[in-house]
C-alpha cells in the first residue's frame, strides 16, 4: 500500500515538473483589465536603501499610469500592477525569486532589480524562459556582452559615468590654450566589478585624447584610507584626479582631499550624491564634479510626467524625499514597458519584445534607444560641480543649468 | 607593465622627496594607533578569556554609530567618545551575560564559531537598523602643517593618537594597580587557581569582554571622525587585530603598541610604491616572514611557537 502511495507521490512530482518545465501557461498574465509585470527588489540587505528607491520609482510609475487610465493594447484600457519580492540583496536569492515569479506567479514581463550583480544573476532566467525585462539599475558592462536577446537597460553603462569628466577636462586645458595631450590623470579605483568599468571607460578616452597616466591605484574593497594614494598625489601634482568606489570612495575621497590639503586642478567622483557628500561634509566637498544617472534640474520632458523638475515633486509629495537617480531610471524602465505595449498593441511576448527593441522614446530621465545589446546609447551622463554646497549640473553643456568653476581653487586661497 | 613603470616611478620619487617618506611614516603611525586600541582589547580578551573575539571590528563599527548619532543630534563628536565607550561597555556585558559566558571554558573553535556569529548578527542589525550608507561625523578641526606645508596632518588623526595613548596608558596603570586589575591578571595566568584564591572569575571574564567592547568603542568614535563608518566597516579591525596579536603576543602591551605603529606605516609605504591593491597582500605577506622568522629564532633555543 505504502509502495503504491509514493508510486503515485513520483508521478504527481513528474508532472509538476513536466509542468515548470514546459514553462506554465504561455499566455502573459492579464488579470481582468489588469497586466501583471513582476520584479525581485531589494528590500532587506546592504542594497536595501537603493532597494526602496527602485521600488518606490516603479511604484509611482505604476500610480501615474493607473491614474492617466492605463495602458491602452488593442482599444481597451489595461491597469498596470507589479508583483515584488525581496531578494535580501543576495544574487543566488534573486534568480530563485525570478524563477517563481515566472513559473510560480505567471509573469511574462519583468522589471529589473537593484545593483548589476542581481541583475547578472536573474538576466539569465528571464533570457531562459524568453521573458521581456527592462531594467534601471544594472550598468555592469559585462550585462551587455552576453548576447541577451531580452534584457533593456535604460541607463548609462558603468563605462561612461567619468567619460564626460575627461572630456571636459580636454575642452578646459584648449580653452586655456593647453593641449590635452600635456594632462597628467590620477586614478584611484575600487577593485570591484562597476569602478573597473569606469576605470575602462575612462583608460579608453586617456587613449584617446593622448593624455598621460600617472597614478593608477586600485582601493581594496575593505580599506577605509586613501593616505598612501593622496601623498602620491601630492607629490605628481596631476591635472585630474578621478576616484570611483561607490559611496564609500566618494567620501573617503573629498573628505581626506581636504583633510590633506590635496591641490588638485579637477576632482572627479562617482556616487557623490548617494554618499550626500555636500550635505555631510560641508566645505570640504566644494568643487568636486559628480558623475549622476540624471537630475531633477534637466531639461527632459515627456508625456506622463512633463519636466523632470515635475517628475520630482510627484515623487516628493509621494515618498517624502528627493529622488534620487536610482528612482527615476526605475520609473523610465516602467515607462519603456508602457510605450511598448502601446506600440505592439498586444501583450504577445515576442512582439512585445520587438516593440521594446525598436523604442525611441524621450521621458523625464531622457532619451531612450536601445542598441542590439540592450544598452541605452541616446541619454549621457550628467555631470554635477558641488557649488556653494548645492549640486549644479555642469555638464553635458546641452542640459546643464550651471557653469563649471575651473580649475579648482587651492587650499590654501579658500 | 604598466603597473612596474609607476612602482618604479613612485620609488624614485620617494628618494628625490624624502619629505614624502615623512607623511607616509606620520599619517602610518597615527592609523596605527587606532589598531592599536582594537589589537590591544582583543589580546586582552584572548589571554585572559582564551577566546579569540571576531566581534572586535562590529565594536568599532557600533562605536563609530554613537558618535554619528550623538553628532547628528548636535553633540560635539569629540565629547562623544566616552559615550560610545560606555554605551558599548553595556552591550559587551549583555553579551557576555546571554551568549559569550556559555563558551569561556569550552573549545576555541566553539567561541570563534560563537563570536563569529555575533559579529553577523550585529553586522545585520546594523545594516537594518541604520541602513547601509556611509556616514561621517565632522570634528571641526583643521590641519597641522609642517615643513611649509609639505606635510600635512589633520587635527583629529593626532587627538585620535592622543586618545589611544592615553586610554592605552590608563588601561595599563587599572590592570596593574587596581584590585580587579590584579584579579583579571591572575585570572589570565591560571584562571582555576584564581577561582581557588577566591577571585570571582566569572565577573572578571563579564568585566574583561566589557571592557574590550568599551575601547573598541572608543576606537569606533575616533574612525568615524577621522574617515568613516558603515555596516561592514568591521572586518577590516578584525582582521588587522587578530594580525598584531600575533606578532606582539598577548602578554605585552608596549609590543602591541609597537607592532600596530609599525603596521600602520608598513601599510603606508605598501600603498604609495606597490598600489592601493597591494597594500592587505603586503602587509600579510610580512606576517607570514615574521611569523617564520620568529619560528626559526625560537627553534635555535628548542623553543616553540605558541
Amino acid at each position: 500500500m505504502a509502495k503504491v502511495v509514493k508510486t503515485r507521490a513520483w508521478a504527481v512530482l513528474g508532472a509538476v515538473a513536466l509542468v515548470l518545465a514546459v514553462g506554465g501557461p504561455a499566455s502573459p498574465k492579464v488579470e481582468g483589465d489588469t497586466i501583471i509585470l513582476g520584479a525581485a527588489v531589494s528590500l532587506t540587505g546592504k542594497y536595501s536603501t537603493n532597494g526602496k528607491n527602485t521600488q518606490d520609482g516603479y511604484e509611482l510609475g505604476v500610480k501615474r499610469i493607473n491614474e492617466m487610465g492605463g495602458v491602452r493594447v488593442g482599444g481597451k484600457y489595461y491597469k498596470i500592477k507589479v508583483i515584488y519580492y525581496d531578494d535580501e540583496s543576495t544574487p543566488a536569492r534573486g534568480a530563485q525569486l525570478a524563477e517563481r515569479l515566472i513559473n510560480q506567479d505567471g509573469v511574462k514581463f519583468m522589471l529589473g532589480p537593484y545593483s548589476s550583480g542581481l541583475t547578472k544573476a536573474i538576466a539569465p532566467v528571464t533570457e531562459k524562459y524568453r521573458i521581456p525585462m527592462v531594467e534601471g539599475n544594472g550598468a555592469d558592462r559585462a550585462l551587455f556582452t552576453q548576447g541577451y536577446k531580452y534584457m533593456f537597460a535604460v541607463l548609462s553603462t558603468s563605462d561612461q559615468y567619468l567619460r564626460e569628466a575627461m572630456n571636459l577636462a580636454a575642452e578646459q586645458a584648449q580653452k586655456q590654450g593647453k593641449d590635452p595631450k600635456t594632462l597628467k590623470v590620477a586614478m584611484a579605483f575600487e577593485n570591484d566589478p562597476f569602478s573597473m568599468d569606469v576605470r575602462d571607460g575612462v583608460l579608453e578616452d586617456v587613449k584617446r585624447l593622448g593624455m598621460k597616466i600617472v597614478i593608477d591605484d586600485k582601493l581594496p574593497p575593505e580599506i577605509n584610507d586613501m593616505a598612501a594614494t593622496l601623498t602620491k598625489v601630492k607629490a605628481v601634482k596631476p591635472d585630474i584626479l578621478v576616484v570611483s568606489g561607490h559611496a564609500r570612495g566618494a567620501t573617503m575621497a573629498v573628505r581626506q582631499v581636504s583633510d590633506m590639503k590635496v591641490d588638485v586642478p579637477m576632482l572627479a567622483v562617482t556616487h557623490c550624491d548617494s554618499a550626500k557628500v555636500a550635505e555631510t561634509l560641508g566645505k570640504a566637498a566644494e568643487y568636486a564634479l559628480c558623475a549622476s544617472q540624471w537630475d531633477r534640474s534637466l531639461s527632459y520632458k515627456d508625456r506622463w510626467f512633463g519636466m523632470a523638475e515635475e517628475y520630482a515633486k510627484v515623487f516628493e509629495k509621494e515618498f517624502r524625499y528627493d529622488p534620487p537617480y536610482q528612482a527615476a531610471e526605475s520609473t523610465a524602465a516602467l515607462l519603456v514597458f508602457v510605450d511598448a505595449f502601446e506600440r505592439a498593441g498586444s501583450f504577445d511576448i515576442e512582439k512585445v519584445r520587438e516593440a521594446i527593441a525598436a523604442t525611441d522614446l524621450m521621458t523625464f530621465y531622457g532619451p531612450v534607444k536601445f542598441d542590439a545589446t540592450g544598452k541605452n546609447i541616446a541619454k549621457p551622463m550628467v555631470l554635477y560641480q558641488v557649488q556653494d554646497g548645492k549640486y549644479k549640473v555642469v555638464a553635458p553643456t546641452k542640459w546643464a543649468a550651471a557653469k563649471l568653476i575651473h580649475p579648482i581653487p587651492p587650499w590654501s586661497k579658500r | 607593465m604598466l603597473f612596474f613603470l609607476l612602482m618604479v616611478d613612485n620609488l624614485s620619487l620617494l628618494f628625490n622627496a624624502p619629505i614624502l617618506s615623512a607623511q607616509l611614516l606620520v599619517d602610518g603611525i597615527l592609523i596605527g594607533a587606532i589598531f592599536a586600541l582594537v589589537a590591544y582589547g582583543m589580546a586582552l580578551v584572548w589571554g585572559v578569556m582564551d577566546i579569540i573575539n571576531i566581534a572586535q571590528g562590529e565594536f568599532v563599527m557600533l562605536g563609530g554609530y554613537v558618535t554619528f548619532f550623538l553628532a547628528a543630534a548636535g553633540v560635539h563628536p569629540l565629547y562623544t567618545v566616552p559615550a560610545a565607550a560606555a554605551a558599548l561597555y553595556i552591550l559587551g556585558w549583555a553579551l557576555y551575560r546571554t551568549v559569550v559566558f556559555r563558551v569561556v571554558d569550552k573549545d576555541m573553535f566553539i567561541s570563534i564559531l560563537a563570536t563569529f556569529g555575533i559579529s553577523i548578527v550585529l553586522q545585520q542589525l546594523a545594516n537594518e537598523l541604520f541602513e547601509a550608507d556611509v556616514r561621517t561625523a565632522e570634528s571641526g578641526l583643521g590641519s597641522l602643517f609642517f615643513a611649509d606645508g609639505l606635510i600635512v596632518v589633520s587635527q583629529i588623526k593626532v587627538v585620535a593618537f592622543i586618545c589611544a595613548l592615553v586610554l592605552g596608558a590608563t588601561l595599563f596603570l587599572f590592570l596593574k594597580h587596581s584590585r580587579l586589575g590584579r584579579a583579571i591578571r591572575a585570572t589570565a595566568q591560571n584562571a582555576r587557581a584564581a577561582r581557588i584564591m577566591g577571585v570571582n572569575t566569572d565577573r572578571v571574564f563579564a568585566t574583561t569582554f566589557a571592557l574590550n567592547a568599551a575601547i573598541c568603542g572608543a576606537a569606533g568614535s575616533l574612525v568615524v571622525m577621522t574617515w568613516l563608518v558603515h555596516p561592514y566597516l568591521g572586518l577590516a579591525y578584525t582582521l588587522r587585530a587578530f594580525m598584531i596579536v600575533t606578532v606582539a603576543g598577548l602578554g605585552n602591551m608596549a609590543s602591541v603598541i609597537l607592532a600596530s605603529l609599525g603596521l600602520g606605516a608598513a601599510e603606508n609605504f605598501a600603498g604609495f610604491v606597490l598600489g592601493t591593491e597591494y597594500q592587505a597582500a603586503f602587509v600579510f605577506s610580512l606576517l607570514v616572514a615574521i611569523l617564520v622568522w620568529r619560528n626559526a629564532l625560537l627553534s635555535r633555543q628548542r623553543k616553540y611557537l605558541k
